[in-house]
């Protein structure tokens, strides 16, 4: 039987900024981006806040509703990732099968250090907690349990600085009786199927045939059937395991709405940088381009387009994006943000086939070449340093760097 | 309430810090007698966190904090 915990930063934003802030801490405060830029939701609040009925993603006018004395503080991620990073060498001295989801999550396989510690998963749960508390002056949640799922509904059921245990021989009398919805993976749109096939807890998806689930939600139906009845096996990553990238994107929400095909091009160039210069980071090329565009009723739409060659330079990617938008987007509304993301991605190092009949893929290895001087007089003399002309049609729309500004990316469970 | 000082330290061959006097608020300075204990901990009452160094400053037991090299102290 396996020893896994799941330890969770409480309040992750908003408990460093109240630990920087001591004068703000016994008030409601919430991080949240900025309104002027049209960023304007809550990120994370703090308990007080939360009680008041503050919940991540809503509107600040929303919040202040709420809780009328609200203390907004903007993001600062180089000190969130400071604080994660910090976290992860404390969880490091107990086993090297440490592995994130999030900046303020990770799962450790204490498995194979029990023995050579003399200790109990317990008991160095506990020892966790209070030395977070202690040396970083946050607080964790933390979930003590056989699986990597079960760990993680263990550190949300009691919060904050909290140790729950579910233990093998016990875990149907403390899982089962729980809401579908608190399963990872199970979000509204699935548990609100669940529901119409009367499946309202945990227990029940455990207790329904999974022929019927896979016929109702196709794979993932079986998926969340092992995970309802204890059976995921997942491993949990070592340190020295990278993760397979699967997809590099950047996004932004526009400080004002976007009118017209050059405002999308625009944006776009800024974004389809930023991607092709992380692509050329990780040593990948892409061969595909997916495009999210939101319009200001907040519909949102993604479409996606493969390549013929692979490519790390912005100008294919732009221009592919620029394309999927054409065919799809007729403009019935502006836009309010834009996302744009690399997909099917290879290894950089592999052999490209040069055609006899056009010099498309030469030319690309041209463009590469001047892109990656690009980031090499980024790198050294800043952003700024070089910048396209284009620009500065619109510096206000143009002016955002996705690459450097917040680099946080989205974690999955099945990597 | 945080106090931010300024710290005339030692850096030794392999990286590590030690701090030997601190410049007070208005300008005194006070050399550091012994460094107790460092280790890394949060300052609840003047807000960050950081290496944590307990010294014995003119007979008086104080808690430096050096967090990301800005040095501080809790009043």
């Amino acid at each position: 039987m396996r020893s896994i915990l799941h330890v969770d930063m409480n309040n992750f934003y908003a408990s460093v900024e109240c630990l920087y802030h001591p004068e703000i801490r016994n008030f409601p405060v919430a991080v949240a981006g900025d309104p002027l830029n049209r960023h304007g939701i809550i990120l994370a609040k703090n308990m007080i806040a939360k009680k008041l009925g503050v919940t991540t993603g809503e509107a600040i006018w929303e919040a202040k509703l709420k809780a009328p004395g609200l203390v907004l503080v903007p993001p600062d991620y180089k000190k969130y990732i400071r604080f994660s990073r910090m976290a992860r060498e404390i969880y490091y001295e107990y086993s090297d099968q440490v592995e994130a989801f999030g900046l303020d999550e990770n799962w450790i396989d204490l498995t194979g250090s029990l023995s050579c510690m003399h200790s109990d998963p317990v008991a160095i749960a506990d020892t966790i907690r209070r030395r977070v508390k202690e040396e970083l002056g946050v607080t964790v949640s933390v979930g003590v349990s056989f699986n990597k799922i079960f760990a993680k509904l263990g550190s949300d059921l009691k919060k904050p600085d909290a140790t729950t245990v579910i233990p093998f021989e016990h875990f149907k009398e403390i899982v089962w009786p729980l809401p579908v919805g608190d399963l990872l993976y199970v979000g509204r749109s699935t548990a609100r199927q669940l529901e119409l096939i009367a499946i309202n807890t945990i227990g029940d998806l455990a207790r329904t045939d999974v022929a019927i689930l896979r016929r109702r939600l196709g794979k993932w139906g079986e998926i969340l059937w092992f995970f309802a009845n204890g059976m995921d096996t997942s491993p949990v990553r070592k340190i020295s395991e990278s993760e397979q990238i699967k997809s590099i994107g950047n996004g932004t929400t526009c400080p004002r709405d976007l009118q017209t095909e050059q405002d999308v091009r625009l944006v776009f160039t800024v974004l389809a940088e930023s991607v092709a210069a992380r692509l050329r980071d990780c040593c990948v090329k892409c061969r595909g381009v997916q495009i999210f565009l939101r319009d200001n009723s907040l519909f949102t739409l993604s479409r996606q387009k493969q390549m013929e060659i692979p490519c790390c330079t912005s100008a294919p990617i732009l221009e592919t994006a620029m394309e999927l938008f054409r065919q799809h987007y007729r403009w019935p509304k502006p836009l309010r943000s834009v996302s744009l993301s690399a997909i099917y991605l290879v290894t950089a190092s592999r052999h490209v086939q040069l055609s006899l009949f056009d010099d498309t893929a030469e030319r690309l290895l041209v463009q590469e070449q001047l892109e990656k001087t690009i980031d090499k007089l980024r790198d050294r003399f800043g952003h700024d340093a070089i910048t396209r002309a284009s620009a500065l049609l619109d510096p206000k729309l143009t002016g955002f760097n996705p690459k450097e500004d917040h680099t946080i990316h989205p974690y999955s469970y099945f990597r | 309430m945080k106090i931010p000082l300024k710290v005339n330290a030692d850096f030794d061959l392999s990286g590590k810090i030690m701090p030997r006097s601190i410049e007070w608020e208005d300008g005194r300075v006070f050399a550091v007698d012994r460094v107790i204990d460092v280790r890394r901990a949060a300052s609840l009452k003047a807000g960050g966190t950081g290496l944590r160094y307990i010294c014995r400053i003119c007979g008086r037991t104080v808690a430096l904090f050096n967090d990301e090299n800005k040095w501080f102290m809790e009043k």
